[in-house]
């Protein structure tokens, strides 16, 4: 085996060149996956410690296990005789997020789906206009937003001076601090979340499909239920979840449109670590609303492999 | 029957005024809604800063054009250090995410598929995938943590908060544009015998530009933007721009918070064109 | 018109009337079909013939209904159709890319189009399985349309187009995607279907071979604009304009000048001073300078001692299996092939040699 001696001295330069690069990538992804592990998952886990732990007198956690986070969600302990009683306190701000949520979830749907639809009909240079119109308001600032979304509903905002000098109504419709209020200020918040995944999917659409549609019979709404959205499912749901999830975990929405009076979980996990200062009760609560998150993503992923296992 | 001299066409005369153009793509009501939604995204900024100009106090009615509140939030020391540390902060995130994100994305463009690789994009992406209060509460409780052990304090936690969730920011466009890129120009660039740094510096980092920029500039606009995390972890005296503006929303609505959200939108808006500009650029 | 002579007893399935469509405006107008008169008949197999870019799928289009005429009427059976929407005609398409519905199953395909029409679901059943027979795909009934070959979803397309038992079967270059074996069955297939189903075809294609194998009649078409209509015999061998003789097959094609004519017989003098007669178009000039033409089929050598019509120096011989071709350069300088069936005695004909050719007078035609 002459040829022995040569192929060794190959197999050893790309040895040492799969070596390479393997020192090459682990620097080179080292600092943005130290910064993320450090400063996003590492504190998770300290939460999930603190959940289990008693809150401090001032914030904070003194270092003794305790269950009382969890099961303070369901129940409130009786002060005389320690008893448990069930407390749907903090159910039900859950049951109204995800309510909330749902309702937005859905009425961005029911806006931003027909919006998707005409921006991928029209001709190529027109799109290009009209998606830079829905992503912007995405790059500008949510509080402020939110803040000119305050100024326009209010009792004295222009659209009840509007309805008003109209005749339409005779005193200001009140939305401020309502769950409408609350609930429009999501759809508001999200809708771009919405547009664009289903755009996404539409722009991929054969019309010659829609056209097949027509062909064999089909009306025009036939065509839009038999047809389109069927074929855009995968946009639709995407466009879904990523409503869903942040409208889920709200702060800023229902802390000013809700004027601090609807809660939905992200301000009352805000609060914990506030004024009413139970850190172990908020982080559990963190817990929680990340596990629904979870949930969530985890049935999508799951559809979709059953989806794609029932094509294959 | 009158005129029997001239020939009947064979077809009857095509009518006056048809439809010439059958559009079965188009739905129903669907361009109404589109319009909708832009009235809806659009209209309450509009407004906005609209009174931002109102030469009255009322936020209600429009008096009269003025720069009044523009000068008075300038001359503001609440709003001109707000929005020096905004700028601090924003600066600094965008620098470290920008390096590390291009980094990890030529790391995992730029080298053969690897075992974990779904792992690292997942960890990447992840303070997108989190809702946002819980990342911001779960660094409070780590910086908490952290200051009780060391005794160490300063804006230096906000800045490291920032450039964490903007890495992902930064990271798409960049990945993006390595994506499209072809191997081809660093190939021939190491076909005529230039070493691995300097098809880097030569080759790769100008031709990924674009990209960079495009990354660094939604990192700072994202960093400029954010509320949630910084309301939970900003020490006294780190108070950025948004949160001033939620403290003065709290306090009360003046025609100030209109001028300055004015020019905070401003930015953004601007910085987003550029990037769109950018992008354009990219794609020719 | 033309060709409709041909079967004036049967109704008309489909007819076009001054039918324009003219796409986009002002300088950017495009014409891309120009006063088109057509009429298809009950049950025939129909081929729209041209080449790319002559208005072939924008006709099929207008037939049915997704776009609006510019001008003209349409009608089905008598009845105008102009404006009807496409899904209130009971017209049916097979689409080049075959559109199947990638996110419903070979029969929920089939079925759609009586889904659609509202009909039970015992009937849509028994016809998607009659239907499914019919293209041999019983086998294939659940599964995904993307997991077909090319083959097979054309099929599918062609069961879904037929299940609604359409009155009229529009088909847009539908073997264009197929590998040439592929296409030869389907073509025998496609043209034995339309026999069994006696649904009129309305078949578009490029391809003159697919045209003349496959067609009851033929319409050739050039820059929007039908140029003849007929059997696919009256387009080979009366071919009435040089587009349509050029476009078919080979033809060689000579000038020359009308002598006198006699009914629809014209005595032509070539350039180089023979006369031949020839027959004349409907349309054809009756004197001055006309063009001659005849296929090179129908030109032979002649044997010793005939007197040729035409002499020319052999230029080139280019045998392939069946037939010889010999190129003539007659004195005038024209070329002239003459198609000679098997081999030729290569020791006779040499290049350089001077040859005698004869035009079978009766298949000479005096173009348009
Ligand atoms: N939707 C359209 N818009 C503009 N021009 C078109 C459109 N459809 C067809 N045309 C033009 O009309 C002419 C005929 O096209 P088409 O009917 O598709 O030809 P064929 O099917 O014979 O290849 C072409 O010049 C084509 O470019
Ligand atoms: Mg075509």
């Amino acid at each position: 085996m002459s040829d022995r001696e040569p192929q060794s001295a190959l197999a050893a330069a790309i040895d040492q060149n799969k070596r390479n690069e393997r020192v090459t990538r682990a620097w080179l992804l080292a600092p943005a996956l130290a910064i993320i592990l450090a400063i996003s998952i590492l504190p998770l886990g300290i939460t999930v410690v603190y959940s289990f732990l008693t809150p401090g007198t001032y914030g904070g956690v003194t270092w003794e296990f305790s269950t009382d986070s969890y099961v303070q969600f369901l129940f409130q302990r009786d002060i005389f005789d320690d008893t448990l009683v069930f407390n749907s306190a903090y159910v039900s701000i859950f049951l109204r997020s995800i309510g909330l949520a749902l309702g937005a979830t859905l009425g961005a749907l029911i806006l931003g789906f027909p919006t998707a639809y005409f921006i991928a009909t029209k001709p190529r240079e027109q799109r290009n206009i009209w998606l830079f119109l829905i992503t912007l308001p995405f790059w500008t600032n949510l509080l402020i937003r939110t803040y000119a979304m305050l100024l326009i509903i209010r009792d004295e905002g222009i659209i009840n001076i509007m309805l008003m000098k109209a005749g339409i109504i005779s005193s200001p419709l009140t939305i401020l601090y309502t769950d409408t209020a609350v609930f429009i200020g999501l759809i508001y918040s999200f809708l771009p979340f919405m547009v664009l995944p289903i755009y996404a999917s539409l722009e991929k659409l054969d019309f010659s499909l829609v056209e097949a549609g027509y062909d064999l019979y089909a009306n025009r709404l036939k065509v839009l239920f038999h047809v389109i959205v069927p074929l855009a499912k995968p946009g639709i749901v995407a466009g879904c979840i990523l409503v869903f999830i942040p409208g889920l975990g709200a702060y800023i929405t229902p802390e000013l449109l809700g004027g601090g009076k609807k809660l939905m979980i992200g301000n009352m996990i805000a609060m914990q670590f506030g004024a009413s200062r139970n850190w172990p009760f908020g982080s559990a609560a963190a817990l929680i609303l990340m596990a629904l998150v979870i949930v969530v993503l985890l049935v999508n992923a799951l559809a979709a492999r059953r989806g794609a296992s029932n094509n294959g | 029957m009158a005129e029997p001299m001239t020939a009947m066409p064979a077809s009857p005369q095509p009518r006056q005024r048809r439809r010439l153009v059958r559009d079965l793509k188009a739905m129903p009501g669907f361009t109404a809604t589109a319009w909708l939604c832009i009235v809806t995204l659009y209209l309450p900024i509009l407004v906005l800063i609209a009174f931002s100009f109102n030469e009255n106090r009322s936020v209600v009615l429009w008096t009269g054009f003025s720069l009044d509140w523009y000068a008075k939030a300038l001359e503001n020391d609440g709003i001109r250090n707000a929005a020096w540390v905004s700028v601090k902060v924003a600066l600094f995130a965008t620098v470290i995410s920008t390096i590390a994100a291009t980094m990890a994305a030529l790391a995992t463009t730029r080298t053969k598929p690897f075992i974990g690789q779904g792992l690292v994009y997942g960890i990447i992406n992840q303070p997108l995938m989190i809702p946002e209060i819980v990342t911001a509460i779960a660094t409070l409780s780590l910086f908490a943590l952290v200051k009780k052990l060391t005794g160490l304090n300063g804006i230096g936690y906000l800045m490291l908060a920032h450039a964490a969730f903007c890495i992902p920011f930064a990271y798409m466009p960049i990945r993006a544009r390595l994506e499209t890129m072809t191997l081809t120009l660093e190939q021939a660039a190491a076909d005529l015998y230039a070493p691995p740094l300097k098809v880097f510096t030569l080759v790769t980092l100008p031709l990924l530009g674009p990209g960079i920029v495009a990354g660094a500039m939604l990192a700072f606009v994202v960093s400029l933007d954010d509320v949630i995390i910084t309301l939970m972890i900003a020490g006294p005296g780190e108070t950025t721009l948004p949160i001033y503006i939620l403290g003065a929303i709290r306090r009360g609505i003046t025609p100030e918070i209109n001028a300055v959200s004015t020019i905070l939108v401003a930015v953004s808006v601007l910085l987003v064109m550029l990037l769109f500009i950018v992008q354009r650029r990219m794609q020719r | 018109m033309t060709g409709t002579e041909i079967a004036r007893d049967r109704k008309a399935a489909v007819s076009a009337r001054a039918l324009s469509k003219t796409f986009g405006q002002g300088d950017y107008a495009i014409t891309a079909l120009d006063s088109v008169e057509l009429d298809i008949l009950e049950n025939e197999f129909f081929t729209l013939l041209g080449p790319s870019g002559c208005g072939k799928t924008t006709l099929l289009r207008l037939i049915a209904g997704f776009e609006l005429p510019t001008q003209g009427s349409i009608s089905l059976q008598g009845q105008d159709i102009t404006d009807k929407p496409p899904h209130r005609r009971p017209i049916n398409t097979v689409f080049q890319n075959y559109a199947l519905f990638p996110h419903m199953t070979v029969a929920e395909n089939i079925g759609f189009g009586l889904r659609m029409l509202g009909k039970p679901t015992a009937e849509i059943k028994q016809t998607t399985e009659r239907m499914l027979a019919l293209v041999q795909l019983e086998a294939m009934a659940g599964r995904r349309t993307d997991q077909l070959s090319g083959g097979q979803q054309q099929r599918v397309a062609l069961a879904r187009a037929l299940a609604p038992a359409p009155k009229v079967l529009l088909l847009d270059e539908p073997l264009a995607a197929l590998d040439l074996k592929l296409r030869k069955n389907m073509q025998l297939e496609l043209k034995s279907l339309q026999a069994e189903t006696g649904i009129t075809f309305v078949f578009v294609t490029h391809d003159q071979e697919e045209a003349l194998t496959m067609s009851d009649r033929i319409a050739v078409m050039k820059s929007g604009k039908i140029l003849q209509i007929g059997t696919p015999r009256d387009i080979y061998d009366r071919p009435t304009h040089r587009f349509v003789a050029d476009f078919i097959g080979d033809i060689n094609i000579l000038e020359g000048t009308v002598e006198h004519t006699d009914g629809d017989l014209a005595t032509v003098r070539l350039k180089d001073g023979s006369m031949v007669s020839a027959h004349l178009g409907p349309a054809s000039a009756r004197s001055g300078d006309v063009s001659v033409a005849i296929r090179p089929e129908n030109v032979r050598l002649a044997s010793a001692g005939e007197t040729p019509t035409l002499t020319g120096v052999l230029e080139n011989i280019v045998y392939f299996g069946a037939a010889t071709n010999l190129h003539l350069r007659l004195g005038t300088g024209e070329e002239i092939v003459i198609r000679n069936p098997g081999a030729v005695d290569e020791g006779r004909y040499q290049p350089g040699a001077t040859i005698g050719a004869i035009l079978q007078p009766e298949l000479i035609r005096v173009l348009e």
